[in-house]
């Protein structure tokens, strides 16, 4: 490992160091929630939480658990930086994030604390690239207050069926409505476009229905242009779950399966779009 | 109409709407008692694909209550119904299609794996009825070949080639790509594909010569016809009138007409030499030109009669119908001879010609003419409701 004798001298000083031994693990869950350019990185010695927002409507979180590393050191209780998410993903795949078996490159990724950049070795196949990238001021995120408590409705969907629906959504239509149900439809999404609508219906006893708890029947409208980016971590994910709490707001908790079998979480909050009348 | 396809017949009908929305924009949809109507025509009007489904390809079927209803709507919505043909067969277990009228929807119902109901409602358009008329069986020449075989050879052109020359001997057929005249030769790169007689099933050439016809429209049949695996059958004769593509099988038939460009290498050269043209003066009415009438249909007609309907002898000329109009017209001195300028002016690959006319219904109320009444309606379009009430 001609990565790990290079830099162990200095290792002390930086307040964070992570390593990886396959990279993809790192790129392919970002790219799950790469749909605007800032990222917010909060590392504690749990792991690694990566935040993206967008109109204060969406909020995506990755979180890739301390073990998911081979190395995952914190000197403080929580280090957080910001940095330009396209950036990093192009410097994590800066050897073409080659899907060859056996061929994988290797990361160490370190951070220096406030005001420092954050500074990528990557190792392949014997050639090392060193990347800086500029970290930005940390932003708050903003707090969706999603609290499981409150959970009206909750299904755990098998990825592969609603991967299907998602591929095949009438994208002319502005909304995704989602209706739950402890009654019939039971899970149901619809669309309404410029050629009329339709409903994807799911019924609770499906296979691919894990769990279903719906307790109130609840339809609620989410722009389209706001959920297309989280197709992005159904298409990785092996398992979702759907909840709607009192307020309507959304949440997709999405379980991904790694190269090595490592379970890592990404997750989407959004706030509906409008109050649907009551039929 | 309520209607149930099920099992392999579903992707059979996907695959039939994305052969069809390689054509046209609108999807005809007309419900019989005695079949399931469903027509294309492309916006040129210069091809137009139809796949007639008899009841017994649906589980269960039921025409609509009044025997005449047609409707239309956007292929590309019926097509998202359908999106994903390769998942289509291993997620679909059934399909019901059922028509409402009254609220003009079209409501497809997809029975999918694991209790998943996808449910589409469609708005549809009222409109008229959209048929051509064609005669597969006046075709002198009639080739009929396994899909694969026109699949590999199709293959060998690029997306980039629009369209296809077929020459047939009576041995050979030669699919070559067409270049336009104006084209640099030297620039222009030729592809050409030479078939033998025994590579087809059936190969009967009553008319040898070379017609031409966009490539996509026969792509968009060759896609159903490999996936049904099917054969296909080629009916064409001269240049400037249709060549007909179709597959046929107990419960379904499958029709797609294209327009073949009319010759102008014969056209000069005969250009002045009128005898032809005037072999049958009567059969060209002055009337006629002031229809706006697709040249060729006539010429079309005018050949038929002139080979006493005994099919398309080699003897007859061959030459390009429009050539015939033409020479006509400016040796006339009409004031069509505008018109027909204006046409020869035309791009080469304008010069497929419509298959459609609206003002071909007139032609019932004009019956006393002896050549309207013989002549053979090639398609119409009957979009205007005026005419259609003069019935």
């Amino acid at each position: 490992m001609p990565l790990s004798t290079q830099s162990e001298a200095g290792d002390e000083r930086y307040v964070l160091v992570a390593s990886l031994d396959n990279v993809r693990n790192l790129s392919n869950i970002l790219k799950a929630i790469t749909f605007k350019d800032h990222a917010l990185f909060n590392a504690t010695p749990n792991g690694l939480k990566v935040t993206v927002e967008d109109s204060k409507c969406l909020q995506a979180n990755a979180f890739i658990q301390a073990e998911i590393f081979q190395e995952f050191t914190i000197q403080e209780d929580s280090v957080s930086f910001q940095v330009n998410l396209t950036v990093l993903l192009d410097c994590l795949t800066i050897f073409g994030g080659s899907t060859t078996p056996g061929v994988t490159t290797a990361l160490r990724m370190c951070y220096n604390g406030y005001g420092y950049p954050l500074t990528l070795f990557l190792e392949e196949g014997g050639v090392v690239t060193v990347c800086k990238i500029n970290t930005e001021e940390p932003e708050d995120p903003i707090d969706f207050e999603f609290c499981s408590t409150n959970v009206t409705n909750k299904v755990i969907l098998q990825s592969d069926s609603l991967r299907e629906a998602f591929s095949e959504l009438d994208m002319t239509s502005e909304i995704l409505q989602i209706t739950m149900s402890p009654s019939q439809p039971y899970f149901r999404l619809s669309t309404f476009g410029n050629s009329g609508n339709a409903h994807y219906d799911y019924p609770k006893d499906s296979d691919m229905m894990e769990l279903f708890q719906c307790t109130k029947t609840q339809t609620n409208r989410y722009k389209m242009s706001l959920l297309k980016p989280s197709t992005k971590a159904l298409a990785l994910s092996c398992k979702v779950s759907v909840r709607t709490d009192t307020r309507g707001f959304l949440s997709l908790q999405y379980l991904v399966r790694n190269d090595d079998g490592q379970i890592c979480f990404v997750e989407y909050y959004c706030c509906p779009d409008e109050e649907v009348e009551e039929e | 109409m309520d209607c149930m396809v099920t099992g392999g017949h579903v992707k059979v009908l996907a695959t039939a709407i994305h052969s069809l929305s390689r054509i046209g924009e609108d999807l005809y949809l007309q419900p019989q008692e005695d079949e399931l109507a469903l027509r294309t025509v492309n916006s040129s009007h210069s091809a137009y694909a139809c796949f007639l489904f008899s009841p017994p390809f649906f589980q269960q079927y039921s025409s609509c209550k009044s025997p005449t209803f047609h409707c239309k709507m956007a292929i590309k919505c019926v097509q998202a119904v359908f999106r994903s043909l390769s998942s289509l067969e291993k997620m679909v277990e059934r399909c019901r299609i059922q028509l409402n009228s009254e609220k003009s929807r079209l409501t497809f119902t997809l029975h999918c794996k694991h209790g998943l109901l996808k449910t589409h409602n469609l708005s549809i358009q009222d409109c008229e009825s959209l048929q051509a008329v064609f005669n597969k069986e006046s075709c002198a020449n009639v080739l009929r070949a396994q899909p694969r075989l026109l699949v590999e050879t199709v293959l060998h052109f690029p997306t980039s080639v629009e369209e296809v020359s077929v020459s047939v001997s009576s041995e050979r057929v030669c699919f070559r790509n067409h270049v336009e005249e104006e084209a640099e030769q030297s620039k222009a790169v030729l592809t050409e594909l030479s078939l033998s007689a025994k590579e087809f099933e059936q190969f009967t050439v009553g008319c040898p010569g070379r017609v031409t016809f966009c490539l996509k429209e026969m792509r968009g049949l060759l896609m159903f016809a490999e996936s049904s695996g099917l054969p296909v059958s080629l009916h064409f004769d001269e240049p400037g009138r249709p060549v007909i593509l179709s597959l046929t099988e107990s419960v379904l038939e499958v029709n797609f007409v294209l327009a073949t460009l009319s010759e102008d290498s014969h056209l000069c050269n005969h250009f002045n030499n009128s005898t032809e043209c005037h072999q049958n003066p009567a059969l060209l009415p002055d009337d006629f030109m002031n229809d706006d009438i697709d040249s060729y249909l006539i010429a079309m007609e005018t050949s038929e009669l002139a080979s006493g309907g005994s099919g398309c002898p080699p003897t007859l000329p061959r030459k390009a119908s429009m050539g015939q109009l033409r020479a006509r017209a400016s040796s006339e001195g009409e004031e069509e001879e505008e018109e027909e300028e204006e046409e020869m002016r035309r791009p080469p690959n304008e010069k497929f010609r419509s298959l459609f006319f609206g003002s071909m219904l007139p032609t019932s109320s004009q019956a006393t003419n002896q050549t309207l009444r013989t002549q053979e309606v090639l398609a119409s379009d009957s979009e205007n409701e005026e005419e259609d009430s003069s019935f």
